[in-house]
């Protein structure tokens, strides 16, 4: 119920806006119904993108790669593991702390998460939006720039008993 | 499959109210605000631009979906290409309403560093990533 009070305020926005007589509520919802009307066929790739990592990727899985995995084979199933990941942020993190404390270290927890912002599923609309050039170039710009968090990451030293 | 077919299904309607309200404002901020005032904010100096682009996305949360939208929209609305792809950026890799979530589960100085780290490279990611299209 609680996601819906943002539209539902929305709503009554545009409602008072009607009522009074204001041309805004017309021309924007003429608007948002062109931005929906753009957006809405991709949202069927979305979805089903969406449905093909839910069924092949759990925290279980990334667990498994990326706790027993060393060297360069680790940093690719960070990034890996943080681009095919999906839900909320708060899912991940009982299985990141885990995986800290069997000894995965901050680099490559902070490289998860970087690439937790690459979105497979998400690609299309961000094709749609703004071009492929502009979608791999950023991907791949952002992959890159992950392992320069985890590196960065990797020698900052956290707790007193490390330093 | 079934599992994963109705978590897909919920993921999808977490975020559509969200959306759909995002949507529906920006179509009055569209109707509202002229394009002048987007490009008085967004001078196309890439530096401030990114910079502007990341503090908003680093403000701002939800899906990304939300994020693409909006950011598409500034786009045509004007708004540089490398203040957009900071706030992209940020959007997705700065977490303040996170922070504490993630300070209790992996740290205050983890969380702190990642974030801000984060947030310094919203504004790198942006201005190679435009840079880099520029070249093509």
């Amino acid at each position: 119920m609680r996601r819906l009070y943002f539209l539902i305020a929305v709503a009554l926005l545009y409602f008072i806006l009607y009522l009074t007589g204001n041309r805004l509520a017309i021309l924007g919802f003429e608007f948002s119904l062109r931005i929906l009307a753009r957006i809405g066929g991709v949202f069927i790739l979305v979805f089903l993108f969406m449905f093909f990592v839910n069924y092949l990727v759990t925290p279980k899985v990334i667990n498994r790669y990326l706790a027993r995995s060393a060297g360069i084979k680790r940093w690719l199933f960070a990034i890996l593991g943080g681009i095919i990941s999906t839900g909320p942020l708060y899912l991940w993190l009982p299985m990141l702390k885990g995986i800290k404390e069997q000894g995965v270290s901050d680099g490559f927890i902070a490289a998860f998460l970087y690439n937790r912002a690459i979105k497979p599923a998400l690609l299309p609309l961000l094709i749609l939006y703004f071009g492929l050039k502009y979608t791999i170039l950023l991907t791949g710009t952002m992959i890159f720039f992950s392992i320069m968090i985890g590196l960065i990451m990797e020698n900052v030293k956290f707790t007193k008993s490390k330093t | 499959m079934k599992r994963a077919l109705s978590k897909t299904v919920r993921q999808i309607l977490s975020f559509l109210p969200m959306l759909f309200g995002v949507v529906f404002l920006i179509g009055l901020f569209q109707a509202l605000l002229p394009r002048s005032v987007y490009i008085a904010v967004f001078r196309k100096q890439p530096v401030i631009d990114s910079i502007l682009g990341s503090l908003l996305g680093s403000i701002l949360a939800g899906n990304p979906v939300t994020s693409y939208v909006l950011g598409g929209e500034f786009l045509r609305q004007g708004v540089s290409l490398v203040a957009v792809t900071a706030f992209l950026v940020a959007w997705v890799t700065v977490g303040v309403v996170q922070l504490p979530v993630e300070a209790m589960y992996l740290g205050r100085r983890f969380a702190l560093l990642r974030n801000l780290f984060g947030f310094l490279f919203s504004i790198l990611v942006a201005i190679v990533t435009v840079f880099l299209l520029s070249l093509l």
